[in-house]
């Protein structure tokens, strides 16, 4: 269901949202003072920075509170701080914050999950020596989370973009040292920036279009009708109206940061990062960002839609999204690392999430967002755990029948697991999914994107099942025998897995609470809902598809797994296949014959042109000034020194010359004197004729 | 009996035996000479005296012939001192070679 | 012009070009001599006859003795070694020259306004020794002392020092 969201705006903000900046504030401030802490003081990093996020967490919940008290009261408000940054004449850049259900929602997800993975943290690191700088550097990564998520300015929201986008490359490469890691970190930064650059022009564009880069602003703001109206009637290229390409631009970005094909080749090599990173950065909040981006910029990619259709900006979406979700759960299969699996999991979950926001709207696509981000987390969290159980081992193929080892983290891994696939009714998994296929099933423009979402949730429950097989059944395959992790890294998985069940409950066609919240409107309990036309077969077919997916796996992977060095099952009977999906489908190998050889040669070039042209210019500059200063060294040489010193020589020799006058002899005085009387004779005989 | 001569003729007279005692004292080597060249002079000088009496308007008044008789007096002295001075530089000296006094060089 | 100007002119002249030109010094003073005659006639052609004797008495008969005991006072007769002719004689040759230029373009110049005759004036010993005493007798006097005050200095001058110390 697409409805444009209209809130009545409220003229005076309420305490919470006043203060709503400190959310994000306390995480970055908690960030700085960690920076300035020496290395051994862990325990006040780790305070610190679990002491912030808590009070975030805080806020975050009275917010929530607060935006369902008014919303149940039926004042569906939507409240804005805003106020001006730069002025510049007339015009100003304004920045402000927003407090509506999409950002309580948000705020409240990011939070908790951020608190969680932050204790879970203080385990996983315990044995690193760079503990501090980790917890500086998690710390400012909430707070810019934060920040994007409470933005009511596409400007401040691309202020914490930046920041997310350089904390990740900070926590990417944390372990600096391996060249592996610092390459990992290099290529986030690059790739996401690539999608940056459309972002920005996006924004460039829409300030110049709409005057305001303010979300809301009580009218004035560009998601409302009125700049909306505008940015319609404006043309672009390629048919598109402004509104559809400015819309393009910023899903460009959006694609960068959550993964969507083809800028996706970052998100499985930064699993070099630390565990928790992975968990907090690339699972559940900063490639959420991109789909929370373009939930926030919904208004401005449906405009122009007729009811019931859709619009180009929404397609363009839809496909890439759809695209992505099985590429990515096809490269799953054949990988062997257990976070490279959950890795590529995560790219085609993106996937699932943008394809909900392109045919649901945002409500479905949200929904699947927070629900992913605890099992995820979940997930990660307890491959982190496994890893520490099993001496830092990552090679699948190297474990097995941790179930026995591990329980705590195989009963919650199991949890979250299920969620993934989509098992029915008890996991939320399940219920988020299923609105993104039913929104797919009534899509009106094409039927594709619901095929490819059911052959990748098929994908994706054999991925997991083989995954779950070779790490928890079986027998141990690997050295030093394994060991459970220890309460601070289990508990926060426990809270994890309680709301990967617990959540569905919100997102059920009986009580869909969360879509009406969402929409500002009260959901009624209701088994009406189940009623729906087709629901009920959807439910049906998504059942089957997850059992089919379970079972296959089962078959394939039960068992004792093969020896390490053995070819997996799949692998002896379509190695051809096998081989494609292992090696990534060579994307990155594509970038590196054409987008990388070309920068390496467009480096080349510049560097010829530096040295032969420039350098060659500047050279030649340099010797003309040579050649002018040997040009005033010959002067100088010849004319000056030769005419001075001539001329100095000439006067001496000259006054030489005048001395020989003076010899003492009579008759030298004589001849003068006599040329001299000769002279004035002369000069008055000739004046004086007539 | 001269009234055939013009005065120009006395006078270019007087002028080349002026000019060649002039000559003479700023040639000649010896101090003597040099006072024999100035004695020429003075006598071009005379005669162009009484060339100018005697063609001019009033001989009778004898102005020309006392400027000359004048004259030649005077010389008569300046010579008398003059060659006392040779003399005296001749025996400080030992020659009269006027080349070879310089001691008023620079 | 006159025959005898002309005769009287060239003795002259010839007389003053040897007195220059001669390497022996006492020839040079009796070059003088005749020079010095030379030009007592050309007085004597001009009518003025007590100038003319005055010439011989004095220049004759008393500057060129003079001369010639100077000459044979400082050893002038002989003859020195570098030439008569002092180092750049050619310079000294050249002023004389421009100097006779300039006389005789002024005289040629003036030739238009020049009398060519005049008569014979009446003139008398009486009227000159007249004229001495009455119009030119401080000049007279003048002349008086200055021939006595050469004649000390030229004798003072001349002394040995010696001498003269006592």
């Amino acid at each position: 269901m697409q409805g444009s969201i209209s809130f009545t705006p409220q003229l005076a903000a309420s305490p919470i949202a006043e203060i709503l900046w400190l959310i994000p504030a306390l995480p970055i401030v908690a960030a700085g003072l960690a920076a300035l802490l020496k290395q051994p003081r862990r325990r006040t990093a780790a305070t610190l920075a679990i002491g912030a996020m808590s009070v975030s967490l805080l806020l975050s919940l009275v917010a929530l509170a607060h935006v369902v008290g008014a919303w149940t009261q039926g004042l569906a408000a939507r409240e804005t701080v805003n106020f001006a940054w730069i002025h510049a004449g007339a015009t100003s850049v304004d920045l402000g914050w927003v407090l509506d259900p999409l950002s309580a929602a948000m705020l409240a997800m990011v939070s908790l999950v951020g608190l969680l993975i932050f204790i879970y943290s203080v385990g996983y690191m315990e044995h690193d020596e760079n503990f501090t700088r980790f917890f500086c550097f998690l710390s400012l990564f909430a707070g810019a989370m934060l920040a994007v998520v409470i933005a009511n300015s596409l400007l401040l929201l691309f202020m914490g973009w930046e920041l997310v986008g350089l904390t990740s490359y900070l926590l990417i490469g944390f372990w600096y040292q391996k060249p592996a890691a610092a390459a990992a970190a290099k290529k986030a930064f690059l790739t996401t920036r690539v999608g940056d650059v459309f972002f920005l022009l996006g924004i460039v564009w829409l300030f110049a279009q709409s005057g305001t880069l303010l979300f809301y602003n009580y009218g004035a703001g560009s998601m409302e009708t009125v700049a909306l109206t505008a940015l319609l009637a404006q043309p672009a290229a390629f048919g598109l109206t402004a509104a559809g390409a400015i819309g393009l631009l910023i899903f460009a970005g959006a694609a960068g940061k959550s993964g969507q094909f083809p800028l996706h080749v970052w998100l499985p090599d930064a699993m070099e990062g630390p565990t928790p990173v992975s968990a907090l950065i690339h699972a559940a909040t900063m490639v959420a960002a991109g789909v929370y981006l373009v939930a926030r910029v919904y208004p401005l990619m449906q405009a122009g839609s007729l009811a019931g259709g859709t619009t180009t900006a929404l397609t363009v979406v839809t496909r890439v999204g759809a695209f992505t979700a099985v590429f990515a759960a096809l490269i799953a299969v054949a990988q062997n690392d257990i976070k490279r699996i959950l890795a590529y999991s995560t790219v085609s979950q993106l996937g699932y999430m943008m394809a909900g926001l392109g045919m649901g709207g945002v409500a479905v696509g949200m929904f699947h967002l927070i629900t992913h981000a605890f099992f995820k987390a979940l997930l990660f969290m307890g491959a982190g755990s496994v890893i520490h159980g099993c001496h830092e081992e990552q090679d699948i193929r190297k474990m097995g029948g941790l179930k026995a080892d591990m329980p705590l983290t195989f009963i919650t891994y199991a949890v979250g697991m299920l969620a993934l696939c989509g098992f029915p009714l008890f996991f939320s998994g399940f219920w988020s999914k299923d609105g993104i296929l039913e929104a797919a099933q009534h899509w009106s423009v094409a039927r594709a994107p619901f095929y490819m979402l059911v052959f990748g949730a098929l994908l994706t429950a054999f991925y997991m099942t083989r995954q779950v097989a070779y790490v928890f059944f079986g027998h141990w395959r690997g050295g030093k025998p394994a060991h459970e992790s220890p309460a601070v890294m289990t508990l926060p998985l426990v809270v994890l897995a309680f709301f990967a069940m617990a959540l569905g409950l919100i997102g059920t066609p009986a009580w869909p609470w969360f879509r009406a919240f969402l929409d500002g409107r009260v959901a009624e309990f209701s088994l009406h809902g189940f009623a729906e036309p087709g629901l009920l077969i959807l439910m049906g077919t998504s059942t089957v598809v997850v059992f089919l997916g379970l079972g296959l796996g089962w078959k394939l992977y039960s068992g004792d797994g093969p020896a390490p060095e053995d070819a997996d099952v799949l692998e002896k009977s379509v190695p051809l296949v096998w081989r494609w999906l292992h090696d990534r489908l060579y994307v990155d190998e594509l970038y590196g014959v054409t987008v990388i050889a070309f920068y390496g040669w467009w480096a080349r070039v510049a560097d010829w042109l530096d040295r032969r042209v420039w350098g060659g210019l500047v050279a030649g500059v340099a010797w003309a000034f040579g050649q002018f200063a040997q040009l005033n060294r010959f002067f100088d040489n010849n004319w000056v020194n030769g005419g001075f010193d001539k001329g100095c020589e000439e006067l001496v020799s000259g006054g030489g010359l005048l001395a020989r006058v003076q010899n003492g002899r009579v008759q030298t005085y004589l001849r003068i004197l006599a040329l001299a009387v000769v002279a004035l004779v002369a000069i008055l005989i000739w004046s004086s004729r007539p | 009996m001269v009234g055939s001569t013009p005065l120009g003729g006395f006078l270019l007279v007087a002028a080349l035996l002026f000019s060649i005692g002039l000559a003479g004292a700023l040639t000649r080597r010896n101090a003597i000479l040099v006072l024999i060249g100035i004695e020429l002079m003075l006598n071009a000088a005379n005669l162009n005296l009484i060339a100018f009496w005697r063609y001019g308007p009033h001989p009778e008044l004898l102005t020309g012939m006392m400027f000359a008789i004048f004259s030649i007096a005077v010389a008569a002295a300046e010579a008398a001192v003059g060659l006392g001075l040779v003399i005296s530089i001749y025996r400080h000296a030992h020659t009269t070679d006027l080349d070879a006094m310089n001691r008023m060089k620079g | 012009m006159s025959f005898v100007f002309w005769m009287f002119a060239v003795l002259t002249v010839a007389g003053a070009l040897a007195a220059v030109l001669l390497k022996n010094t006492v020839h040079c003073a009796l070059a003088l001599t005749v020079a010095f005659a030379g030009l007592a006639l050309l007085f004597l052609d001009l009518d003025a006859q007590f100038a003319g004797f005055a010439q011989i008495l004095v220049y004759i008969g008393a500057v060129a003795i003079l001369v010639v005991f100077a000459i044979l006072l400082t050893r002038g007769s002989e003859t020195p070694k570098d030439g008569v002719f002092s180092k750049n004689w050619f310079v000294g040759l050249v002023i004389a020259a421009g100097v006779f230029a300039v006389f005789a373009w002024a005289v040629l110049a003036s030739v238009g306004v020049l009398p060519h005759e005049a008569a014979t004036p009446e003139v008398s010993v009486a009227q000159i020794g007249q004229v001495l005493i009455g119009r030119y007798v401080l000049p007279l006097e003048i002349v008086a002392l200055l021939l006595t005050a050469a004649l000390i200095g030229a004798v003072i001058v001349a002394m040995d020092e010696k001498e003269r110390a006592r």
